[in-house]
């Protein structure tokens, strides 16, 4: 499979998974575009995160194609593996390395042989030391470089955890609720950040607040029962009457 | 240029823990030596040997915390490989008996000639060669490790599920040995040696220098721990105990940091068994007893877990306890204070000995800096 197949990014097709007779997913088609921010929006149980699971390798679809960077199927790579290709995962609750120091979390995530003996050897260089400043400046913790991330607030561990994911410099970031719990101005902050880096990186942000959504600005996919219902520009799938019905419920 | 770098890896906690060791390696062989028997500052050579089986527990004691307490693996058995360590020594120091045992036979040790053994078992060549017994110490636990390890690390097995199959692998490992056509002895072990060597194990001489030898080892033990979770890696093992899927999702390969802590903690157990069982002129099936293995934790957890020199120092603690407790009236007692130390660390101070003393620390030097602070602001 080293041909490449498709333009897409990301190219999902037919996946279906099935959790004790329940379709999460089902027939799931979804292509995302080299450099593409895409937001994903759905009721409760729409099978986004799942979806998420099923990129990074945490579960494996019962059917289906993924297909990675037009030429690599990730059903058959593990976690490990994929976030090697270039697949960088923010997780619903925020984490992070609790008893890191923040810069810690930073240099782990680096992108890096991940091997354990070249670990084991590791040595510290003066272009490690930039990279890391000039992430921690992006995500705004330059003054808690030396803090343990557990006392970092809830917005913060967010960003830190975001700013893992520039660390490991991957083609694409999937993100799964990066404003849960955040206050106005963190969400504005945050949404300010994601489109900083959606300049050089593919994004897939999931998220329930049609506010941050409308901020960013971007296309939308709406997943209903394990399918997409809806694809567009927000204001075209907000007014679709499906969509409608779905998120008000019949 | 090495021992600089060996220094800027230790915190003062590590530095003290040496400058300790480096005190004992003096003073004990001169307390011993050097000072008459009838002088209160004599060391008696039992105590030595008494205080060299403490330090082999606190070597076990440092390797358990290096998986327990910076890759949160429960280990539950790592008291099999401690007696594997034990057992490739103890093959070693059979053979070294020769013609002198009971029954006289040049090759075969006594247990063997007396189960109607003709021949030496193929497992046993190449252990009346001191090298290659110093290399099972190693190997063997490491193989097993590793084996276990491979398995159990690669399908995901953690937590309780981890911890409950290495209480099965030590249990499996005492039934095997406790058999007699094993040929390890069945339950009465391997004993009666005579030589370590080329030097009598009974001799005074013989039994500072397995002190010395302890002290260096639990030393370098520790240096290596220190080594391991000062690097890079070290900050992996941690990350994989605080937030293992996390760790997963940022391209680490797990199974394999745990592999390789594993087995690097299961060769340091091993070391620690090996240096025991001359020490103590005796291993048999009940070193691999599945409460052993528990007894470590519980070292781990009253000195302090996550600290290596609160492991070492809890070991020696209990172990001070244990022989004080079960000589004399409060012998039966033993199991229900050992129970009782456990339950109150767990509760009372839950980051054990060291823990409680640098938060004791802390707070007095808070309060010492606040002082300070009071008594500047009027002079302002």
């Amino acid at each position: 499979m080293n041909q490449r197949v498709t333009d897409y990014l990301l190219y999902l097709d037919g996946v279906s998974v099935a959790f004790d007779g329940f379709k999460a997913i089902n027939s799931l088609a979804l292509t995302i575009m080299p450099g593409e921010m895409r937001a994903i929006i759905g009721p409760n149980g729409a099978g986004k995160t799942t979806m998420m699971d099923i990129i990074t390798g945490k579960t494996k679809p019962d059917d289906g194609d993924v297909i990675f960077n037009g030429s690599v199927d990730l059903t058959q790579l593990d976690e490990a593996d994929i976030a090697n290709l270039g697949i960088g995962r923010k997780f619903q609750k925020p984490t992070v390395f609790e008893m890191h120091t923040v810069e810690d979390n930073i240099r782990l995530a680096l992108k890096a042989d991940r091997r354990v003996f070249t670990t084991l050897f590791w040595k510290d260089s003066a272009g490690e030391r930039e990279k890391v400043n000039r992430i921690l400046a992006t995500i705004r913790l330059e003054h808690l470089r030396e803090a343990n991330a557990a006392n970092l607030s809830h917005g913060q561990k967010q960003w830190l955890e975001i700013g893992m994911l520039l660390a490991q410099d991957p083609k694409l970031l999937l993100v799964d609720e990066p404003v849960a719990g955040m206050t106005d101005a963190e969400t504005e902050a945050t949404a300010h950040l994601l489109k900083e880096i959606a300049r050089d990186h593919s994004v897939l942000v999931v998220e329930h607040d049609m506010a941050f959504v409308r901020e960013l600005g971007v296309k939308v996919t709406v997943l209903h029962e394990g399918a997409v219902l809806a694809e567009g520009p927000l204001d075209v799938v907000s007014a679709n009457s499906r969509v409608i019905e779905v998120y008000l419920g019949r | 240029m090495i021992s600089q770098a060996i220094l800027a890896r230790l915190d003062g906690r590590g530095r003290i823990f040496l400058g300790v060791i480096l005190a004992a390696l003096v003073a004990v062989p001169v307390l011993n030596m050097l000072v008459p028997v009838g002088s209160p500052f004599h060391v008696p050579t039992w105590l030595v040997s008494l205080m060299g089986k403490y330090l082999c527990f606190a070597i076990l004691a440092l390797a358990l915390d290096l998986v327990w307490g910076y890759c949160g693996i429960l280990s539950l058995g790592h008291g099999a490989f401690f007696a594997l360590g034990g057992y490739a020594i103890g093959m070693y120091l059979m053979r070294q008996i020769g013609p002198r045992g009971v029954y006289g036979n040049p090759i075969l040790p006594d247990f063997m000639v007396f189960l109607n053994y003709k021949e030496l078992p193929w497992f046993w060549y190449g252990f009346d060669f001191f090298p290659f017994a110093a290399l099972m110490v190693f190997l063997a636990p490491g193989i097993l490790a590793f084996v276990f390890g491979w398995f159990a690390f690669r399908s995901r097995v953690t937590g309780v599920y981890l911890s409950i199959i290495t209480q099965a692998l030590t249990y499996a490992l005492m039934l095997a040995f406790f058999r007699n056509d094993m040929g390890f002895g069945g339950n009465n072990g391997l004993t009666d040696f005579k030589d370590i060597l080329g030097f009598s194990v009974q001799a005074p001489g013989t039994r500072l220098a397995l002190f010395v030898a302890t002290l260096l080892a639990l030393a370098a033990s520790y240096l290596f721990a220190r080594a391991v979770v000062t690097s890079k890696a070290g900050k992996v093992l941690v990350a994989v105990r605080d937030a293992e899927s996390r760790t997963r999702f940022l391209g680490f390969r797990v199974e394999r940091y745990k592999l390789f802590v594993f087995v690097a903690s299961a060769m340091m157990a091993g070391l620690a068994g090996a240096l025991y069982v001359p020490q103590v002129g005796i291993i048999n099936p009940s070193e691999f007893q599945p409460g052993n293995s528990i007894e470590v934790v519980i070292w781990v957890a009253v000195g302090g877990r996550g600290t290596l020199v609160g492991a070492a120092i809890g070991a020696i603690l209990v172990n001070l306890a244990k022989t004080t407790f079960t000589t004399g009236a409060l012998a039966p007692y033993w199991l229900f204070a050992l129970g009782a130390l456990f339950v109150l660390t767990t509760l009372l101070m839950p980051k054990g000995v060291i823990g409680t003393y640098a938060a004791w620390r802390e707070k007095r030097r808070e309060k010492l800096a606040l002082a300070a602070n009071a008594a500047a602001t009027p002079a302002e």
